[in-house]
C-alpha cells in the first residue's frame, strides 16, 4: 500500500481540526457563550450511535449491535461505569453471533 | 494516602461502580449529583473510555493490517489522523478492494465533524497559536462529549486534557497490538468489538441530554443519519445530523437560557 492516501487522510483530518479551532477563534466569546454551542455534540454522537448500530454500508439492518444498544442504554440508565457499558455491549453482540 | 494510591484506587473504584465513595473529601455542595462536577469522576470515566478505547484500537489495527496496510502506516494514522471512525471508514473501503480516493471521500467527511466540535468548544480551548495547534489533536467525539458535560470552562478544559491524553495512549498502544497481532486474533467481529462503539457514545451522550431541546436534538440526528445512510455517501449523514443542532442553537439564543447549561 503506498504512503499518500494515508498521509492524505492524517492532512484533512488534521485540518478539519485545525479548521473548527480558528472558525471559532473568530467568534466573539460572548456570543459563543450565548449561543449554547455545546448542543452540536448532540445529534452528531445519537447519528453516530445510530449509524453504527442500525446500519452496514449503505443498508439499514437489524443484528445483534441492537441487542448490544439495548443492553449498553440500560447500564448508562443504571449509572454503570463506562467500561462496564462498554464490555456489556461486546459481550452480548459476541454472545448472540455465536449463538446465530 | 499518597497521592499515587490514591490514583490507584480511583482507578481500582472505577472500575467498580460509579457511586464509589472516593469523594468522601468533597462537600455535598461540591458534589452537584446532575452537574458531574465530581473531579475524581470525571478522571473515572476519562479511564474507562480510554480502556473501551484501548481495545477498540486492537480491532482497527487488525482490519487495517488485513487491508494491507503495514504496521508503520497503521500506526502513523493512529497518531496523526486520531480520528476512530474515520479511521475504521477508511481501512473497510480500502480492505473492500476500493481505491484510495473512494476511501478518503467519507473517511473526511466524516472527519469533518471535528471542525463543529472544534467551533463547540471555542471558550474552553484558549491559549497561544502553538497551544491550540496542539489541543486541536484532541478534538474528537470522546472529548468533546467529556468537555461539554462538565459545567463551567475550567472544568471542561481539564475533562477535554484528561480524556484527550488517556484516550491517545488507550488508542495508540491499542492500534500497534492489534497490527502486530493481526489475523492471529481472529475476526473482531467474534468478539463484539464493533458494538463497543455505540456503546460508550450512548455513555458519553447521556449526560447532555439535561433538557428537552437536547433530547429532541439527539433523536432529530438519529432518524435523520438513518433516513439518509442509504442514499448519500458514508459521512454525509453524520454531518446532515449536526445541522439539525442550528435551529436548536437559535432556539436557545433567543431564550437566552434555553441551552443545555440550565437542565430544566
Amino acid at each position: 500500500m503506498s504512503w499518500w492516501p494515508v498521509l492524505a487522510l492524517c492532512a484533512g483530518a488534521y485540518g478539519f481540526k485545525v479548521l473548527g479551532l480558528a472558525i471559532g477563534g473568530r467568534l466573539d466569546s460572548g456570543a459563543a457563550e450565548r449561543w449554547h454551542l455545546e448542543i452540536l455534540v448532540v445529534p452528531i454522537l445519537a447519528a453516530l450511535i445510530a449509524v453504527q448500530s442500525f446500519s452496514t454500508g449503505h443498508r439499514l439492518v437489524l443484528d445483534a449491535r441492537a441487542a448490544a444498544l439495548l443492553v449498553a442504554a440500560f447500564l448508562v440508565w443504571r449509572r454503570a461505569p463506562f467500561v462496564v457499558v462498554a464490555l456489556a455491549a461486546a459481550a452480548t453482540a459476541a454472545v448472540l453471533r455465536l449463538l446465530a | 494516602m499518597s497521592s499515587t494510591l490514591r490514583g490507584l484506587w480511583f482507578m481500582i473504584s472505577g472500575m467498580v461502580t460509579t457511586d464509589a465513595p472516593a469523594a468522601n473529601e468533597l462537600t455535598a455542595a461540591q458534589r452537584a449529583p446532575a452537574r458531574s462536577t465530581d473531579r475524581d469522576q470525571v478522571l473515572r470515566n476519562a479511564l474507562s473510555i480510554a480502556l473501551a478505547t484501548a481495545l477498540y484500537a486492537v480491532s482497527f489495527g487488525v482490519l487495517s493490517v488485513a487491508a494491507g496496510f503495514s504496521v508503520a502506516q497503521t500506526c502513523v494514522m493512529s497518531v496523526v489522523t486520531f480520528t476512530g471512525a474515520s479511521q475504521f471508514t477508511f481501512v473497510s473501503v480500502i480492505g473492500s478492494g476500493a481505491g484510495p480516493v473512494a476511501a478518503l471521500a467519507p473517511a473526511l467527511l466524516l472527519a469533518a465533524r471535528n471542525s463543529l466540535y472544534g467551533i463547540s468548544l471555542r471558550s474552553v480551548l484558549t491559549g497561544s497559536v502553538a497551544k491550540r495547534a496542539l489541543l486541536a489533536q484532541g478534538v474528537i467525539d470522546e472529548t468533546t462529549a467529556m468537555a461539554h458535560a462538565q459545567p463551567e470552562p475550567a472544568a471542561k478544559r481539564r475533562a477535554f486534557e484528561l480524556t484527550a491524553v488517556l484516550l491517545f495512549f488507550g488508542w495508540n498502544v491499542g492500534t500497534l497490538a492489534g497490527a502486530l497481532a493481526g489475523q492471529g486474533l481472529g475476526n473482531p467481529k467474534d468478539l463484539g468489538l464493533d458494538a463497543m462503539f455505540p456503546a460508550v457514545f450512548v455513555a458519553l451522550l447521556a449526560p447532555q441530554l439535561r433538557n428537552a431541546d437536547a433530547r429532541r436534538a439527539a433523536l432529530a440526528g438519529g432518524l435523520v443519519a438513518l433516513a439518509l445512510v442509504s442514499f448519500v455517501p458514508a459521512g454525509l449523514p453524520i454531518i446532515a445530523a449536526g445541522l439539525v443542532a442550528v435551529p436548536f442553537l437559535v432556539a436557545a439564543n433567543r431564550c437566552g437560557d434555553g441551552g443545555l447549561g440550565s437542565g430544566t
